[in-house]
């Protein structure tokens, strides 16, 4: 304290960190990417271990017999289904009812804002179908969902008939103390978002849905379970969810102990875990594993059927039964020892699952970085934008003469005015508000006028008008009377600074991955750009360094960390759907990412590029 | 949890110690000291256990003659009561015999009692049979002492589970009320008789549920019950502080019952206005003498199962009591246990009033995990125990299983058959039921046990009539800020419109905003035409919200009102927060159209002239449906480490905000050097003089 109230000390303070400057960003900027890169050794990580005490050291057997007669009711499901041409409402209804459960539907509608051409669905209309099996003298004051979606295809016919055998079995049991709930959801993520609304009879996205009949009571615990083979040869994990929410890490650590106790492989990000972490190759798996969580988390979506449950405080993940050519084999009647496993210890619960994790990466099933660990990367980002900050503050309120301690800098009669700074920040922020709206509003038009579907008309008038930002800079002048000066740039650069650092922080706080991605690539440009630069290199690296360019490489790392290198024209055609997908995701579900990027990044991103092009 | 759990019997041993000390007392004080050990009734079945078991060999020959004639006792009231009256003398002579004096002149009266009780039970009963019937113009000789009747339903349900509901009733002909001290107790329970005396209560129902009562597969319950514990008590208009006694009453059945009653406060009671009204005798309506309270969270377990039955006068060693193994009670669906207490007409002519103590005790058996796939129940299989004889010291011993969907045994196949059937309108409907009398001998047949097989014919079971109301509550919204609490409530009668009394207890930490309290059915605002609302008070009293709505029918009326979520204090969270908060069910009252009058293609052979208008009283009947609880999560600190880091990182990025604020804040100046002690003390003289200073 006393450093800061001595005007001497305080000189000699600020005179270092100005002096300095670009060294410490420098340094910073490294250190924080070798401290992300770091994360990914195994020494630096923990294992993980159970902390919730109601599932730890409680026995539970597992005795779940009848794989074969699951895989009999896929099939009768399969062949049902194709006869319908849908959802075999009845049947399953028939079904689940002979089974005892209390069985309810909910029809909904939807009507997608623009055509989805990965899934191929504009209109959806379908009916969710789920059966209650009521535990004995409990008060339906608690439950544990399963759910298993109705794919098109041939797809999940198993997962819907090992959910069948599972719900027979369970109620020919005493040990129930929460209510299960037994859930068919139709078009995939859809139907589960009619039916988490209808259950907590809320309404975010405007859906269209027929309200609940039948309600367990608080939902503490969900798995979703796709499965699409009769045998299996590991079982991979699904944590991410909406806007990168993660279930509590002790659901994964239940997933892993189960895992190993029936002896199942297991994977998380579809990469097996290796023990050799102290060989190059064995470090790269580690850190293409955790890379891969990263870029799943900031893209926001939920990647499983389990990821809206997250947003109702339900812990949720989805299991997903591979089948690869490898010799080892595991049958159906061992997945559904491992779920019943799972059930009876979630079942055990007294409180929710709260004791261990929610903010967490995992480079291995069998480790996690926990918040503590990886925030001080991002932290070492963020603070470049604090120091850059400070050394433009000293230096305005160094070059007037005559105020010694730099407070009073606003006041002099030769600084910007108000409407210099403002102009730039509000025009910025209306192309965000075109970015965000106009693509779904014009979609009509651009279809009349141009030989283009709804889905490529939104996706390219959105990056039309991501690409007309970038004339913003010659506009702007137009309606500042006079010069901008030396001042005006940099009290502007200020502002976008502190508001990127907030911007980023705030981001990283609610999603770490999405947080780190943008600082990654924002915070050198908004570091050094200054309109004294050289204009055409600066304009590129600029434009490489947009927020638009780095989902084109996100796409491009992603695929190329899960095995299936794309070549440049896919690499695009996937970028364009990636758009499209996330505009969808926010109007269906209500993911954040369109729009913090259309509103705020992107405006942000292009004050920066104002300053750049300040006469 | 667990832990919890153990305190909670930890209190009720000390309590219960309590309330021996305190019964002891009494008893040295009225000079009957006799059982020192429980301190209550034992006494008396023990030895009428041993008397009825050595009588009888000779009770056998007796009923022998009795048994061919109970039919036709059924059919023919009129020869009935000198039937059975020789019978019963016969046997008061038997019993006479065996023992002790004071018993014999009770058991003479009530003998004559009973036969009366059963001609009584003959015009409910027979009620099909044209009023040939006449009421015996004979008066009952002297006024009747404690009596004890025990009874068994068994419903099969269309689910394909079992319903059993056991009732108990005693009868005690005193008054406590008069200042007489009453020191002889017969078969009312002394224990519950003498705080029933001392915190003169005049009506206690008391109820311990686990589960819920799953209206839509299973129908109505005889008698409902909210999940968990629930109390309500209507105290004599003498009692001047009634907040005090309903302390003390709480903590003394918390020590009777081993539950945690005493966790009854004032943040849990209410006095409903309208909800809950008198079910005995007397006039006084006025709430101030009523104390409604509910413990969602109260688990039902043995320990509350063997006090329960220890206040039945055969204990569980005799009558149909012995089918209470606690191993078999709670492997079910639900069970709940409950005792009312209430004064009713002792006659009548109800010149006066005797107390009725009512304990009954439901329980549903699932199907599913029996264990065996075979839809097949017996007593056996249910309580895994047969009867062997009835309570020697009833006068009434009966098991009924109800056959109305059953006429003529296409559904299900029951064995033993018994030739005695019965018909009463419960709940609105008219049953039959399949009557196996324990008091007669020939019930046991020749194994001496009755164990009845229900054996279902088809896999599926018909439809069940939908319930016609039936309510449903739950938490909508998300996050832990506010929240919504719907209410649904259900008529599914397809034509008539019926009135119904919502009673809604909320918490206060769940901070109500009446002002978004909406009730609509069908789409359309329904306004309530009475509304008591009692605002909560921190920490001190609950919400009370009752209203009066009108169902229209075939619809859904849904109530509902958003809530903040309080932050507490941290010591007012549990042990576990972060299970949630419970909210007890909230209650529906209502006087439903009965489904008799909607019986219009009945093949049931009735007189026309009998039939055009619906009679009053099966014209509609009292219901009390019980919501399900809610479990609402508050708010919950992080009580672990990662507090305590919150803490530290709060304490250093005060520090640090302090510093900044110091600088920002401050005002830098010249400083000028002190003046001189001269000028100092010049200066404070010319301050009190009040001249500009130097």
């Amino acid at each position: 304290m006393g450093l800061l109230s001595d005007p001497n000390r305080r000189r000699a303070l600020t005179k270092l960190l100005t002096r300095l400057n670009a060294p410490i960003c420098v340094m910073c900027y490294l250190a924080g990417v070798a401290w992300f890169m770091g994360l990914a050794f195994e020494p630096f990580t923990l294992r993980t271990y159970m902390s919730e005490n109601a599932m730890g050291s409680t026995m539970v057997e597992e005795r779940f017999p009848a794989g074969e007669r699951a895989l009999a009711t896929g099939r009768e499901f399969a062949a049902h289904k194709k006869k319908v041409g849908g959802m075999p409402v009845d049947w399953l209804v028939k079904t689940m009812q002979s089974r005892g459960l209390e069985v309810f539907t909910q029809s909904f509608t939807r009507k997608l804002p623009f055509p989805d051409e990965n899934k191929e669905r504009y209109m959806v209309r379908g009916t969710n179908v789920y059966g209650i099996l009521r535990a004995p003298r409990a008060p339906r004051t608690e439950a544990l969902v399963l759910s298993a979606p109705c794919s098109e295809g041939n797809n999940n016919n198993q997962a819907v008939g090992l959910l069948l055998g599972l719900a027979q079995y369970f109620r020919s049991q005493i040990h129930w103390a929460k209510d299960i709930i037994f859930l068919v959801n139709e078009h995939d993520l859809i139907g589960m978002q009619a039916w988490l609304e209808g259950y907590h009879h809320t309404n975010t996205t405007g859906g269209d849905w027929s309200p609940l009949q039948g309600r367990g009571g608080s939902i503490q615990a969900a798995l979703s379970l796709e499965l699409s083979s009769d045998v299996i040869t590991s079982l991979d994990l699904v944590l991410e969810g909406l806007n990168g929410q993660l279930p509590n890490l002790d659901l994964a650590n239940l997933f892993y102990a189960f895992c190993q106790k029936i002896g199942v492989l297991c994977t998380i990000q579809g990469k097996l875990q290796r023990n050799d972490w102290d060989t190059t190759s064995g470090y790269s798996h580690a850190a293409q594993t955790m890379m891969l969580m990263v870029l799943k988390q900031a893209s926001g979506r939920p990647w499983g059927d389990h990821g809206l449950f997250l947003r109702y405080h339900i812990e949720a993940a989805s299991i997903r039964g591979i089948n690869s050519f490898r010799q080892y084999k595991t049958d159906t009647t061992t997945i559904g020892r491992l779920l019943e496993g799972m059930y009876r210890k979630l079942n055990n619960l007294l409180e929710r699952l709260h004791q261990s994790y929610f903010f967490y990466l995992m480079p291995s099933l069998s480790r996690f970085v926990s918040i503590g660990y990886y925030m001080p990367a991002f932290g070492l980002l963020a603070v470049i934008l604090l120091l850059r900050a400070l050394d433009l503050w000293v230096q305005l309120g160094a070059s007037p003469p005559g105020t010694e301690d730099g407070v009073a800098g606003g006041e002099q009669p030769s600084s910007p005015g108000v409407l210099s700074i403002l102009t730039p920040v509000v025009i910025s922020h209306m192309t965000g508000v075109a970015l965000y709206t106009l693509p779904i509003l014009s979609q009509e038009m651009a279809v009349q006028h141009f030989p283009v579907s709804e889905t490529e008309a939104v996706v390219l008038t959105a990056i039309a008008i991501y690409t007309a930002g970038l004339a913003l800079p010659h506009n702007t002048h137009r309606l500042l009377q006079g010069e901008g000066t030396e001042e005006g740039w940099r009290v502007l650069k200020l502002v976008a600074l502190l508001y990127l650092a907030v911007l980023l922080g705030c981001t990283a706080l609610i999603n770490f991955s999405l947080g780190f991605i943008l600082a990654l690539s924002l915070v050198p440009i908004a570091a050094f750009i200054t309109p004294h630069t050289p204009k055409a290199l600066s304009a590129a690296i600029m434009v490489l360094l947009s927020p638009g360019c780095t989902l084109l490489y996100c796409v491009f790392l992603f695929q190329e960390l899960q095995e299936t290198p794309v070549s440049l024209q896919d690499g695009w055609m996937l970028f364009l759907s990636v758009i499209s997908q996330g505009i969808l995701d926010h109007a269906l579900y209500g993911s954040l990412v369109y729009p913090l990027l259309a509103l705020l990044i992107y405006p942000c991103w292009l004050l920066l590029w104002n300053i750049l092009f300040w006469k | 949890m667990a832990a919890h759990k153990c305190n909670i019997i930890m209190l009720a041993f000390v309590l219960c110690g309590l309330t021996y000390v305190f019964v002891r007392a009494d008893i040295e004080d009225t000079n009957h000291v006799k059982d020192a050990e429980s301190g209550a009734v034992d006494i008396a079945p023990k030895t009428n256990i041993g008397a009825s078991l050595q009588s009888t060999k000779t009770e056998d020959q007796t009923q022998a003659a009795e048994e061919e004639r109970q039919w036709e006792a059924e059919t023919n009231p009129a020869d009935a009561p000198s039937d059975n009256k020789a019978d019963h003398v016969h046997d008061t002579m038997q019993h006479l015999a065996s023992r002790p004096a004071p018993y014999a002149k009770d058991q003479t009266q009530e003998a004559a009692e009973e036969e009366r009780q059963w001609e009584a039970t003959e015009v409910k009963e027979a009620d099909h049979v044209p009023d040939t019937m006449q009421t015996p113009d004979v008066p009952p000789p002297t006024p009747a002492k404690d009596q004890f009747q025990e009874e068994l339903v068994i419903r099969p349900l269309h689910s394909g589970d079992i319903y059993a509901s056991f009732q108990f009733r005693t009868m005690w002909d005193t008054d406590f009320l008069r200042g007489s001290k009453v020191s002889h107790y017969r078969l009312f329970p002394k224990s519950l008789g003498q705080v029933i005396s001392k915190f003169s209560v005049r009506e206690l129902h008391i109820s311990f549920t686990q589960g819920y009562w799953r209206t839509m597969q299973w129908g109505q319950p005889f008698l409902p019950s909210p999940p968990g514990a629930e109390l309500w008590v209507w105290f004599q208009d003498t009692v001047t502080d009634v907040d005090d006694a309903w302390k003390e009453l709480t903590n003394v059945l918390s020590g009777i019952f081993c539950a945690s009653l005493n966790f009854i406060d004032s943040t849990n009671t209410v006095q409903p206005s309208a909800s809950f009204k008198p079910l005995g005798l007397g006039n006084v309506t006025d709430q101030r003498f009523l104390r409604y309270a509910v413990l969602p969270r109260e688990i039902v377990c043995t320990e509350n199962l063997t006090p329960w039955k220890k206040l039945l006068p055969c204990g569980s060693k005799a009558g149909l009591a012995v089918l209470m193994k606690s191993e078999k009670l709670f492997h079910s669906s639900f069970h709940s246990q409950a005792l009312h207490f209430r004064p009713v007409c002792q006659d009548w002519k109800c010149k006066s009033t005797v107390w009725e103590l009512r304990q009954t005790l439901n329980v549903v058996f699932d199907l599913h995990t029996s264990g065996q796939g075979k839809r097949e129940w017996s007593l056996f299989k249910m309580f895994s125990r047969t009867l062997t004889e009835a309570c020697p010291l009833a006068s009434s011993s009966k098991v009924y299983v109800d056959v109305t969907d059953n006429p003529q045994g296409e559904l299900f196949e029951l064995s033993p058959t018994t030739p005695l059937l019965s018909q009463a309108v419960v709940l609105g409907d008219r049953r039959t039921y399949s009557v196996y009398d324990l008091t007669n001998q020939a019930t046991f047949g020749q194994t001496r046990s009755l164990n009845m097989l229900l054996r279902w014919r088809a896999a599926e079971s018909g439809d069940m009539l939908r319930p016609l109301l039936h309510g449903e509550r739950y938490v909508a919204g998300y996050g832990l800020q506010t929240g919504e609490i719907h209410t649904l409530m259900y008529n599914n009668h397809p034509y008539r419109a019926f009135p119904v009394l919502l009673l809604d207890t909320v918490p206060w930490y769940l901070r109500l905003y009446i002002h978004t309290l909406t009730v609509s059915s069908k789409g359309r605002d329904n306004k309530p035409s009475y509304i008591h609302y009692q605002p909560s008070k921190d920490r001190l009293r609950p919400h009370l919200l009752e209203m009066l709505v009108q169902l229209p029918p075939n619809s859904v009326t849904e109530v509902t009102v958003q809530f903040e979520r309080a932050l507490l204090k941290w010591t007012e969270y549990t042990p576990d927060p972060n299970h949630g908060f419970y909210v007890g069910s909230s209650v529906i009252s209502a006087l439903v159209p009965s489904v008799v009058a909607m019986d219009t293609n009945s093949t049931r052979e009735c007189p026309l002239f009998s039939s055009f208008f619906p009679c009053k009283e099966e014209s509609s009947y009292f219901m009390r449906v019980y919501t399900e609880p809610l479990l609402v999560n508050l708010p919950t600190p992080d009580f672990s480490m990662p507090y305590n880091v919150i803490c530290l990182t709060c304490t250093v990025v005060a520090v640090g905000y302090g510093s900044l604020y110091n600088l920002l804040t401050r005002t830098f100046q010249v400083e000028e050097p002190s003046p001189g002690l001269a000028k100092r003390l010049a200066n404070i003289i010319r301050r009190l003089r009040g001249v500009p200073l130097l």
